[in-house]
């Protein structure tokens, strides 16, 4: 995916602006996650649960050279062709291979963010390839053209309306359709499409590397069509969704869904074991793509490393009262919000995706909600930290500070600060600060004297009484 | 037993637009038997430079509060997020060393030393009826655990505090981020103000987050009183008037 992170304070202050019905959307979607999350998080042991999480997969992390060998062998066991990827092109090599050995026109995809950000369906559409998604929300941000705006409800930004109005220019619904009307709409479209196409693409929640087992999550079921109609199927799997033993999804799958939905359990979980053997149905073909793709890189920086953790439950951006505010398109990348924030950075580079970790007010509310206790904020720190040594940062900006740091290093030059404040000019470079401050909040109203002033009265009225 | 001493440590904002705050923490200290110094020099904990990921800007400022604070028993301020600066970021921004370690251990919120350190979960009835809706701020809430001690302190003074359904969430101040992303700021204060109960007074821990959420409520026209913490808990003991 082509990414815009650059771009992100322009973007989300336009569409604040352009688009107020987004905000509406979002921040009602996610405060219905959010509460879910929360009652669901209230009927287990919470913290217990997440510090296991963050143990399991610590150790993936730190043994993940193992694990991948492992996955790898057991994969292979089990009939499974396994592919690496350091970069998209690799991935899309595997695919143009496939897509020509089997002579595919029609490809059905499941929700993956990883292929969001391989480029997956620009290249099947480039290879003459019709690509449908087939998670409802995928599908209508497909039909809109439009990036998904949330790990989990890619389409979590779209009114009602906006939705009927489609699928009336679409497929001649009548404009006051209910949701459920719509969804009979997309079901009967899709339903053709799994059963007549030859390639079945799919991300993986999991895979079990003792096992060789994929696994994944879903509500809608079109998951598991995807993965079992079309003759040949191709799971893309980050490097970093790897856990050590089949045991291990007694924990993730249902922590997983209580983070992301609220649900005990999604209301599909597959658990592929390779292409179907004599007498079972099934694809016949299996193909897993391990995909590197910044991610080894990413492991070895001792500072970021544990956004690696991350089970994509957007749980995160459910909490953030910044996502909130906007959805995800203005982050400009697949991942957007605090989690987005601190693993484009890892993945883009600094120079591409430095704003994003700005979008935070170091709240903490992603961190609380993080099932494998992510420390986001503390990423978030170290990111700036780092875009400011870089001097990424807007030159007002770095006047400002150099200002600054001169204002709150001197007691002389403070309490002229003070004065200023009071009716004299200020310094130069705070006010593009200033101005940014009182559009929208009013002029700044000082105390009539500061306290460091005032400290002298109380001081005397102290000894006075000692006195007394 | 000797009288225990506490350094009151304003921070830049309170200093600046909230001196009543600073009035009123030192009153009541002194009320409760407390000796209050103000240490001279003291600017700014250097929080609105880290979290904007300028250490370097930072570093400095850090460095002299080690000094100003250096001899103190305990160090008392009325902000959540600058006792969690001195608290937490200043062993990150400082790492090895032993000093900063030291300030860190004797820092606390207002509130926070009241119940924690003092011992005290009643400060007088001078809030009795007073319609209170109470903001969390988040480095309070999140970094320093501080939640239940305000509500207390507020609530045994006599003090109606209104459910909240947005109480805990972010404000959208954020230091830097209120004016480098100024439009997200504002819908973040105006989510939050949508869903402000009818009280009296609104109030918080964070002289910044106040500071936001004033300006905002001004510029809708809403005319309701704002007060820190630490001028109602004055109130609370001494009567409000």
């Amino acid at each position: 995916m082509q990414a815009k992170a650059k771009r992100y304070p322009e973007e989300a202050a336009r569409l604040l602006k352009e688009k107020p019905q987004v905000r509406t959307a979002v921040t009602g979607a996610t405060l219905h996650f959010e509460r879910n999350r929360l009652k669901a998080y209230g009927e287990i042991d919470a913290e217990a649960w997440r510090e296991r999480a963050k143990a399991v997969k610590n150790h993936l992390l730190t043994h993940l050279d193992h694990y991948l060998e492992l996955a790898e062998k057991r994969l292979r066991e089990n009939g499974v062709q396994v592919h690496w990827a350091e970069t998209p092109e690799d991935a899309h090599r595997v695919l143009r291979e496939v897509v020509a050995r089997h002579g595919v026109r029609r490809a059905v995809k499941a929700k993956s963010m990883l292929t969001e950000e391989l480029g997956v369906n620009p290249l099947l559409e480039s290879l003459g390839v019709e690509v449908y998604e087939t998670d409802l929300g995928e599908y209508l941000i497909q039909l809109l053209g439009e990036p998904p705006s949330h790990i989990v409800g890619p389409a979590i930004h779209l009114p009602l309306e906006e939705i009927q109005r489609l699928f009336h220019q679409r497929f001649g619904t009548p404009l006051e359709a209910s949701p459920e009307e719509l969804a009979q709409v997309a079901r009967r479209v899709l339903r053709e499409a799994f059963l007549t196409a030859e390639l079945g693409i799919s991300g993986a929640n999991f895979l079990v590397a003792e096992t060789g087992t994929l696994a994944l999550m879903e509500n809608e079921g079109n998951i598991r069509l995807s993965t079992s109609l079309p003759r040949v199927h191709v799971a893309f799997v980050g490097l970093e969704k790897l856990l050590p033993r089949f045991q291990d999804l007694g924990l993730f799958l249902p922590l997983t869904a209580r983070a992301a939905t609220g649900q005990r359990l999604s209301t599909f979980v597959s658990l592929l074991q390779g292409p179907a053997r004599p007498g079972e149905e099934g694809p016949e073909e299996v193909h897993v793509v391990l995909v590197d793709h910044g991610r080894t890189a990413l492991l070895h920086d001792p500072e970021a490393w544990e956004v690696l953790r991350c089970v994509r439950c957007g749980a995160c951006l459910n909490a953030c009262p910044v996502y909130r505010q906007t959805g995800g398109h203005p982050y400009g990348y697949v991942y957007s919000g605090p989690i987005g924030a601190v693993l484009d950075p890892g993945l883009l580079g600094l120079e591409e995706a430095h704003p994003l970790p700005f979008a935070s007010t170091l709240c903490g509310a992603c961190q609380e909600a993080c099932p494998v206790k992510i420390p986001i904020p503390k990423l978030l720190l170290t990111w700036r930290h780092r875009a400011a040594e870089e001097g990424l940062s807007p030159a007002w900006e770095k006047a400002a500070m150099g200002a600054f740091l001169k204002v709150m290093a001197s007691p002389t030059l403070y309490r002229l600060f003070s004065r200023a404040l009071r009716g004299l000019p200020l310094p130069q470079d705070l006010l593009p600060l200033l101005r940014a401050w009182t559009q929208g909040r009013g002029p700044l109203k000082p105390s009539p004297k500061p306290f460091h002033e005032l400290w002298q009265t109380l001081k005397e009225a102290k000894e006075e009484g000692d006195g007394g | 037993m000797a009288q225990m001493r506490v350094a009151l440590f304003i921070t830049c904002l309170a200093d600046q637009f909230y001196a009543e705050a600073g009035v009123a923490a030192v009153r009541l200290l002194r009320a409760l038997g407390v000796e209050v110094d103000f240490p001279q020099g003291q600017t700014c904990c250097g929080q609105p430079a880290f979290n904007a990921g300028h250490w370097r800007e930072a570093r400095p400022l850090a460095l002299r509060n080690l000094e100003i604070f250096g001899e103190a028993e305990y160090v008392v301020l009325p902000s959540g997020s600058c006792a969690s600066m001195v608290r937490h970021h200043y062993l990150e921004l400082l790492p090895g060393n032993q000093e900063a370690l030291a300030l860190s251990e004797k820092t606390y919120e207002l509130s926070e030393f009241l119940v924690r350190v003092l011992g005290v979960e009643r400060l007088g009835e001078g809030l009795k009826g007073v319609k209170v809706a109470y903001h969390h701020g988040c480095h309070a809430l999140r970094e320093l655990g501080v939640k239940e001690e305000p509500l207390l302190l507020l609530q045994n003074a006599g003090a109606e505090l209104l459910p909240w359904e947005a109480a805990e969430e972010c404000c959208g101040f954020g230091g830097l981020f209120s004016v480098k992303l100024p439009e997200v700021s504002l819908a973040m204060a105006d989510r939050k103000l949508t869903t402000l109960p009818e009280a009296q007074v609104l109030t918080s821990t964070d002289a910044g987050c106040l500071l936001h959420l004033s300006g905002r409520l001004a510029q809708k026209g809403l005319n309701l009183r704002v007060a820190p913490l630490a001028t109602l808990l004055w109130e609370a003991y001494a009567g409000q008037g």
